[in-house]
């Protein structure tokens, strides 16, 4: 079981046709991508693609973020979903870097009750990038 | 002097009500170990071998009287009455209790400081030159830019967690008083032929287990691109710096594992990528705080009360002679404070040394300290008519030790004495060598000469970039100390190189002896250096006042 975590709290995870890169010719809009893939391979679907989720195997690998801000600079405008062993401290970084969502196992979200998350909801204030980049 | 924004202010206080609710959240199990520890370092508390330690960031090393104080009496409450100054331009306190920690960081926030990335896997404390603003071969002062890159590394969403720690350090002079080029990138200040101002932008150096130079990854970088290029770098590091050994997790392998040609080719690349991103806001800022760096409004009196006090008194003269350096403006000079006395940990201060200097400093040194790499304070304006007075100030407090840049201006890291790492002491070295050339009373006869000691192989003291190097070793449960000579931390960095076997605790203050009489015994002239003595002869005299015969034999 798992939960997506958004701005406003749990949800329910949507069920998506998620494919791999080796099978993305035939995707049907969504793609899985891992953290040690390039999203150059993609380039050519991103019009295509409605959501793209990106894994984060453990707490202290911060691959994910970078993938997700190179995609954003690629053009996808769909929804970007981070999937793993992210905690809510991490919440803030993933929307910042260009996330829309976060999936999470429901051991994470016992541990993390909904209101941890909901602190972090506020992630565009304080935030030094959209001040230096505008 | 710079000054937090509304926005600054507000981050570093929600960043304390941030930490101080992890800690909570911690003793309540929301968060496991393995979750809080990068959350604890990237607030910049260790846990060391008696006690935490948190290690409070002097962003390029530039201090106020005030914070000064401040940091004086945090020292004072909440720690042993004194705080140690490190290679990276922070503060330590050894000796903080956790729940006490969340009352230090507001008192820090108080005087617009912070202890954030200080530590952890993320880009670190920006270090610069600590004669900035000041000296007299600066083509431009390095701390706006230093400044720029603490607002855009603070809680960078994507950098926060790094393969490894990540330093940057800055320059504004071609004499490289930061060391940029033992960094993960090192900007050098550079004019082109155009008379245009850019960087020299060096990549992949770091010292530790594996110490590498950084290499020339971009000739000349116009300022307005420094952001957007580092963030290159950075991002390319991020996808491939390795995370299955965190020894070989640092840029300088992904350097050395990817080659050079093709790591400028990718950061280049994403460099194209990330350039349209930033809108030229950060530019309208950086003009902003280049404004809050203006440099003090400098006096115009006689100096003739210097040179009087030079001629009358002979301590005032020594001081002089070896603690100052030439300022910009004639009149005045640039004070390195001591943090040596002979006998005494390097780097550490007392509150009331600490106080004492934050008062000197608002009365004869237009408000500004310093804290150097080197692990001394620096007063970076004084008038030269006020530097008797200075002095006065300075002895009273233990302050006045004329050793700045010779051979007991040493660097060492807190070793077997505080850290959970270490494999040998480095503090009892470091005094021990200074009480005895100072006992020997050849120190200023001996002249420049730059000893670095580290307890372990994470070189924290830098030992590959000293004159003399000394790295302590466990060898069988016993300390063994290897000696490295000929290093050089300056533009011309050289990475020292090993003698051989290493010497017993006992042995090593001897073994040191040896090398400097023989370089005493070598020189060409009083003003050959030993560093220059080395580079004209190599190794080999050194190693054979090291090792005598039957030594060689043994070791055969
Ligand atoms: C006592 C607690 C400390 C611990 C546990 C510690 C730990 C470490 C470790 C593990 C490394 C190697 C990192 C790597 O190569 O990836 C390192 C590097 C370094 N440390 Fe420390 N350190 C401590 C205190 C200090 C102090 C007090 C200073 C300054 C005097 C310092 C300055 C440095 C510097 C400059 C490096 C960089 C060497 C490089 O470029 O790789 N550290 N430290
Ligand atoms: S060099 Fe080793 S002993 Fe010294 S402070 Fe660093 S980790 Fe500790």
């Amino acid at each position: 079981m798992s939960l997506l975590v958004t701005d406003q709290g749990f949800g329910p995870v949507p069920a998506l046709p998620f494919v791999g890169l080796d099978q993305i010719a035939s995707h049907r809009g969504a793609l899985d991508l891992a953290q040690t893939d390039a999203p150059e391979a993609a380039l050519p679907y991103l019009a295509d693609l409605a959501c793209i989720r990106i894994a984060f195997p453990s707490v202290a690998d911060g691959r994910g973020f970078t993938l997700a801000r190179r995609l954003r600079a690629l053009g996808f405008a769909g929804t970007l979903r981070a999937q793993g062993a992210i905690i809510a401290d991490q919440y803030a970084m993933a929307r910042r870097s260009g996330f829309d969502e976060v999936e999470i196992p429901q051991a994470m979200a016992d541990r993390q009750p909904q209101e941890q998350w909901l602190a972090r909801a506020n992630w565009q204030a304080h935030d030094y990038q959209s001040r230096l980049r505008a | 002097m710079y000054s937090y924004s509304d926005f600054d202010e507000a981050f570093v206080r929600n960043r304390v009500a941030q930490f101080t609710d992890q800690i909570s959240r911690r003793l309540d199990g929301s968060l496991t170990e393995d979750e809080f520890r990068p959350l604890r370092l990237m607030n910049g508390l260790y846990l060391q071998l008696h006690a935490y330690m948190l290690r409070v960031a002097i962003p390029y090393g530039t201090l106020s009287p005030r914070q000064m104080h401040a940091l004086a009496d945090i020292a004072q409450t909440y720690d042993k009455g004194y705080g140690h100054f490190t290679t990276r331009q922070n503060i330590q306190f050894n000796w903080p209790k956790l729940p006490e920690v969340p009352a230090i960081l507001s008192a820090l926030a108080d005087v617009e400081m912070h202890a954030i990335q200080t530590s952890g896997n993320t880009v670190r404390n920006v270090t610069a030159d600590h004669f900035a603003g000041a000296a007299a071969d600066e083509i431009e002062d390095p701390r706006p830019y230093a400044e720029l890159l603490r607002q855009w590394s603070s809680d960078h969403p994507e950098f926060q967690f790094l393969p490894r720690k990540f330093k940057i350090a800055v320059t504004g002079s071609p004499n490289d008083r930061a060391v940029t080029r033992a960094h993960d990138i090192g900007l050098r200040m550079q004019r082109n032929a155009a008379g245009e101002v850019g960087f020299e932008v060096i990549a992949g150096g770091g010292l530790g287990r594996t110490p590498m130079l950084g290499f020339v990854i971009r000739p000349f970088l116009p300022v307005e691109d420094l952001l957007a290029y580092v963030e290159a770098v950075l991002s390319v590091y991020n996808t491939l710096g390795r995370r299955d050994n965190k020894y070989k997790a640092r840029i300088k392998i992904t350097v050395h594992e990817t080659g050079r040609e093709e790591i400028t080719r990718m950061v280049e690349a994403r460099f194209a990528e990330i350039k349209p991103q930033f809108g030229g806001a950060d530019q309208a800022l950086l003009a902003d705080i280049r404004a809050a760096f203006a440099p003090p409004k400098f006096r115009t009196a006689p100096t003739i009360g210097y040179e009087a006090a030079r001629s009358k008194d002979p301590i005032f003269r020594a001081w002089a002679d070896t603690n100052l350096a030439p300022h910009r403006h004639p009149d005045y000079a640039i004070v390195t404070v001591s943090i040596k006395a002979h006998g005494q940990t390097p780097g550490d201060a007392t509150a009331a040394q600490m106080h004492r200097l934050a008062d000197l400093a608002a009365a004869y040194g237009h408000s500004d300290l310093r804290i150097s790499h080197e692990q001394n304070v620096i007063l970076p304006h004084v008038h030269k008519s006020d530097l008797a007075a200075l002095h006065a100030g300075l002895s009273e407090a233990g302050l006045a030790t004329a050793n700045v840049g010779l051979i007991s201006d040493i660097i060492a890291c807190p070793g077997m004495d505080y850290c959970a790492l270490a494999t040998a002491r480095s503090i009892p070295v470091a005094q021990d060598i200074a009480l005895r050339f100072d006992a020997l009373k050849l120190e200023h006869d001996i002249g420049p000469l730059k000893i670095k000691i580290s307890g372990c192989i994470n070189a924290c003291g830098h030992h590959h970039i000293g004159h003399i190097g000394i790295l302590g070793l466990d060898r069988a449960g016993v300390e063994s100390y290897q000696i490295t000579l000929g290093g050089d931390g300056s533009q011309d960095a050289v990475i020292g190189e090993k003698t051989g076997p290493g010497f017993a605790y006992d042995q090593i203050v001897p073994a040191i002896e040896r090398i400097v009489l023989a370089y005493l015994g070598l020189r060409l002239a009083q003003d050959e250096t030993f560093l220059q003595t080395y580079q004209r002869l190599g190794i080999a005299p050194f190693k054979a006042a090291l090792y005598p015969p039957e030594a060689v034999d043994d070791a055969a």
